[in-house]
């Protein structure tokens, strides 16, 4: 922030440091005046400012617009009442709200990430926001505060005329739900499908992978055995069988499924399908065991892309897969003596590394390092810690 | 042993496809002093003509790879076992090392690095193949001690680094790959492991004979 401000006004940036902190210190100007730059000036390295966007923003125009009437809400409320402060009070709160609103959709990725992270937790604190209990308390609460509101206002003024500014305070808010209503439930509908929209993109990503371990991994070894008819078929049915029980029955292709129920069991088999798959050697050494649970089994489907990857782009005609079974996690290393790469130098396209090991061992709270460099073949760890073991 | 002495190798298996393999394999850089294809006949020939390097079957006719080393190493223990195998039954490994094989590897080994291992065994260095590194991990795994009065912990237990070093092997890693991968001299994998195989063999390790028992029953 100072360093944007000394940029556009020419004053060195320790200068400007120095001078918010005192102005800061007097008057609390300077807080003022910092918020007012954090707002009007680029952040480094962007063109426009979380004003500009602000005012471009049209969504978070209409967000703004949206709380309006419920300012007019309480602002007839109070009037009613005859609570005067209230009616003052909402304007400020208001502003706030409307300002925050505008601020939180157009700061940078790396602010919203700040907001998000620390600050609206802040708002949670106190109760998990899944929890049920929570929530129900939460309404008996509110239904204990307004029945209590109620019967304030009867008991206080004993004629039924006190209801009349009640009466007329529904009518304002029946008439405001009409007015409003449909626009509100838009605006909530624009949220929810935004929301779903980006449920989409994730599933997308993980069928993506799926399909690339089994549907584009078996096109290419059909690629691959083009002169042997027999092979070919045999590929093509097992992959048919594969898709449809993923299709029809939900089993996701390429896991192991029933058929192992210990770790040393589903490395022997995953030997067996690369072996014949394949045609490479695969060296297993597995020290310990133990039951397969999901996680066992996303490690044994990163396994499988490792050392399917080692057998279709290392060249080896060996891999080794070596598992260990230890109190707090399991290892498992697959490497390859082959032609190995340079990390840094695999196309974003190669889905097999990025996508399939890493995220998949990410998503059951694994994760995988891969080590390799150009003529030294490739080795890749799965590490994934045990349910129950303190970490 | 240097390498233009010529290893005089014995071969020891009941597969003749297996020897005839071996000795299409070797035949150019050992000398082949002779074979059998059971325990019996191994016993008399070996202690007759006393190669540098025997090649043992671990799965063998009468009384398996054990009996052939329980009948020769009184009479003439300068003589050194590779023992191989392709099924890989842990104990039957274990108990080969224990009766005094100094290495073990399986049969899916290509044909220099077969030459390589009889070279090693015969100058009296150790060989670890990933399998046999994977049976003695987990054949000391729990880290002992518990329970049972060990009369030799340090015989009874596998130190950090040659746990380390054994894991490495695990993995798939050459001598020289563990060599480098823990900035230490090949000499030194080589000392690690000649001392793991010493306490294999000599252990009087509560767990290690309990372990081949229970993988017995199973």
């Amino acid at each position: 922030m100072c360093g944007g401000l000394a940029q556009a006004t020419g004053i060195d940036v320790t200068l400007v440091r120095i001078g918010f902190v005192l102005l800061a210190l007097g008057s609390g100007m300077g807080i003022l005046v910092y918020a007012l730059a954090w707002l009007l000036l680029p952040l480094e390295g962007e063109s426009t400012t979380i004003f500009t966007r602000a005012v471009t923003d049209r969504r978070g125009i209409r967000l703004v617009i949206a709380i309006i009437p419920l300012l007019v809400l309480v602002q007839v409320i109070a009037g009613a009442l005859h609570l005067g402060y209230l009616g003052s009070f909402s304007w400020p709160v208001f502003l706030a709200a409307g300002g925050a609103i505008l601020i939180r959709r157009n700061a940078s990725t790396q602010e919203r990430l700040w907001i998000n992270d620390d600050l609206v937790p802040m708002l949670h604190a106190g109760g998990d926001r899944h929890s049920r209990l929570t929530f129900v308390l939460r309404i008996a609460i509110g239904v204990v505060i307004g029945v209590g509101g109620l019967l304030v206002l009867i008991l206080g003024h004993p004629s039924t005329a006190a209801l009349r500014p009640v009466g007329g305070v529904l009518l304002v808010v029946a008439a405001i739900v009409v007015v409003f209503g449909p626009w509100w439930i838009s605006l909530v509908r624009d949220l929810m499908s935004e929301r779903q929209a980006r449920a989409l993109a994730e599933e997308r990503a993980q069928m993506a992978a799926h399909v690339h371990d089994s549907v584009l991994q078996t096109l290419a070894l059909i690629q691959r055995s083009a002169d042997d008819p027999r092979q070919v078929v045999r590929l093509a049915r097992s992959q048919e069988r594969e898709l449809r029980s993923w299709l029809f029955e939900g089993r996701p292709p390429g896991t192991i499924g029933d058929e192992a129920t210990t770790l040393a069991e589903g490395i022997g088999l995953l030997q067996r399908q690369i072996e014949s798959d394949h045609g490479i050697t695969v060296q297993v050494v597995v020290v310990g065991d133990c039951d397969l649970d999901e996680r066992l089994r996303a490690l044994l489907d990163a396994a499988r892309e490792a050392t399917v990857n080692a057998a279709k782009w290392s060249g080896a005609p060996q891999v080794s897969l070596y598992a260990e079974v230890e109190p707090e996690a399991i290892m498992l290393f697959v490497r390859d003596r082959g032609h190995g790469f340079a990390p840094d130098s695999v196309p974003g396209d190669r889905q097999g590394i990025a996508r399939s090991i890493r995220d998949r061992m990410a998503r059951s709270g694994g994760r995988a390092t891969i080590r390799s460099s150009p003529g030294h073949g490739t080795e890749v760890e799965l590490l994934m810690p045990r349910p129950g073991s303190v970490t | 042993m240097s390498k233009e002495e010529r290893v005089r190798l014995f071969l020891v298996d009941d597969h003749a496809v297996f020897r005839s393999g071996v000795r299409a394999e070797l035949g150019h850089a050992v000398d082949l002093v002779g074979e059998a294809d059971e325990v019996d006949a191994a016993i008399e020939l070996i202690n007759e003509r006393v190669p540098d390097v025997v090649l043992l079957d671990v799965h063998l006719p009468g009384g398996g790879g054990q009996a052939v080393l329980r009948g020769v190493l009184p009479h003439h223990p300068e003589v050194q076992f590779l023992a191989l195998s392709v099924s890989d039954a842990p104990e039957d490994v274990i108990a080969v090392i224990r009766a005094g094989a100094r290495g073990y590897i399986t049969k899916t080994i290509s044909g220099d690095e077969l030459l390589q291992a009889v070279h090693r065994v015969g100058a009296g260095d150790a060989v670890f193949s990933p399998r046999l590194a994977g049976f003695v991990l987990d054949a000391f795994a729990g880290s002992g001690g518990t329970g049972a009065a060990t009369i030799d912990p340090e015989l009874d237990q596998l130190s950090p680094r040659e746990r380390e070093v054994l894991r490495l092997i695990a993995r798939g890693y050459t001598y020289k790959e563990v060599a480098r991968d823990l900035t230490i001299s090949a000499k030194t994998v080589e000392s690690h492991v000649s001392s793991v195989l010493r306490k294999l063999q000599l252990s009087t390790r509560h767990e290690l004979t309990k372990w081949a028992t229970d993988r017995r029953l199973v």
